[in-house]
């Protein structure tokens, strides 16, 4: 039976000291979550498991109903993680934060910060104007945005400012520095995106460097 | 719940308390090749950082006429001990103001013994008389 990932929250960021070496890792809250349907290739045609994370406050009906289904207790937030074996998988099972070892990497998703609308210079990285040489109101402007008659509009996509942050984002191949079973806590080594709080999903690392293959069994 | 409250903490006993505007000699472990060694760096405290296992704390010294300034991360297991060479009376948690002084200017007053002004704080640590070595009076 393995589950393609869990839901949690990120704590927060602090040091850990690995022999004698530092390590920035992000405290992530991960499970227990509970399973509130199995997807199997009979009735589905994949196999996948949806797991449920979080007390919930209030709920819609049809939402209740679900988890009423699956004997679940009221949780805020579901999703479907690809899964195998999944006939050894029963609603209403509990998953903890040991579905992940440590020393294997993991892809961690969250959603950034919520920035607002920006210009290009934070946005893209745009160099903007020159800040000297008479220049006026041209320091942050994106520069030229196409080109004239021949043409005639901007091409889309064209990079330019507007609403930033708040998408959802991948950091990829964290190692998984410390696994904390007794209190839910997975302590993985660099950053991972959003606000302290915020929802995340851990999944095992998707393209893992090959040094740690072995490893992740 | 915050982070740096999750992590448990193991304060080095050889670690002796010190406060900013002592002066303390910094004992680190250094990897050089194959060879590991200790190195001292002696100096005044000018910062000191709490963050759970992120605390750290900034020695200045002045060596060979130039300013050098060292963090060093208090739980860090390469920091093997800090010994307090003479106490320092200040008035300010940052000493920042000493990078802008020199010499005589840049002195800093020695803190005697643990006064009812200078002791807040520190209740129950033993006082420090002048010129007892603080290995003597410290555990």
């Amino acid at each position: 039976m393995g589950i393609g990932g869990l839901l949690g929250k990120k704590v927060g960021m602090t040091h850990l000291f690995i022999g004698e070496q530092m390590v920035p890792v992000t405290v992530l809250e991960v499970g227990p979550c509970v399973v509130t349907q199995v997807r199997n290739g009979a009735t589905d045609g994949y196999e996948a498991v949806q797991i449920g994370f979080g007390a919930a406050k209030s709920l819609t009906k049809p939402a209740l109903g679900h988890l009423k289904a699956a004997g679940s207790e009221r949780v805020k937030h579901l999703k479907e993680f690809p899964a195998t074996q999944v006939s050894e998988l029963r609603v209403g099972q509990k998953l903890l934060v040991s579905e992940f070892a440590e020393g294997q990497y993991v892809d961690v998703t969250g959603v950034s910060k919520g920035r607002g609308f920006q210009g290009g210079v934070k946005r893209y990285n745009f160099r903007g104007g020159p800040k000297t040489h008479g220049q006026s109101d041209r320091h942050r402007a994106p520069g030229s945005i196409g080109s004239t008659t021949f043409m005639g509009r901007v091409i889309k996509g064209k990079r330019m400012a507007g609403h930033t942050g708040m998408d959802q984002t991948t950091s990829r191949n964290l190692r998984v520095v410390k696994v904390d079973a007794e209190r839910n806590l997975l302590f993985v080594g660099g950053g991972v995106a959003g606000a302290n709080g915020g929802l995340v999903s851990v999944r095992h690392a998707k393209r893992a460097p090959k040094a740690s293959a072995a490893a992740k069994e | 719940m915050e982070a740096r409250n999750l992590v448990s903490l193991e304060k080095n006993p050889k670690v002796q308390d010190f406060r900013p505007g002592d002066t303390v000699k910094v004992n680190v472990r250094i990897h050089e090749g194959d060879r590991v060694r200790t190195q001292a760096f002696q100096g005044v405290v000018i910062r000191q950082r709490a963050g759970g296992p992120s605390s750290s704390f900034t020695v200045r010294r002045i060596a060979s006429g130039i300013g050098v300034e060292r963090t060093f991360m208090v739980y860090s297991p390469t920091l093997e001990s800090v010994d307090v060479v003479r106490r320092g009376k200040v008035r300010r948690a940052k000493l920042y103001y000493l990078r802008g002084l020199s010499g005589k200017e840049s002195r800093i007053k020695e803190r005697l013994s643990h006064g009812p002004k200078s002791g807040k704080g520190a209740s129950g640590k033993p006082a420090i008389a002048k010129g007892t070595s603080p290995e003597a009076t410290r555990e």
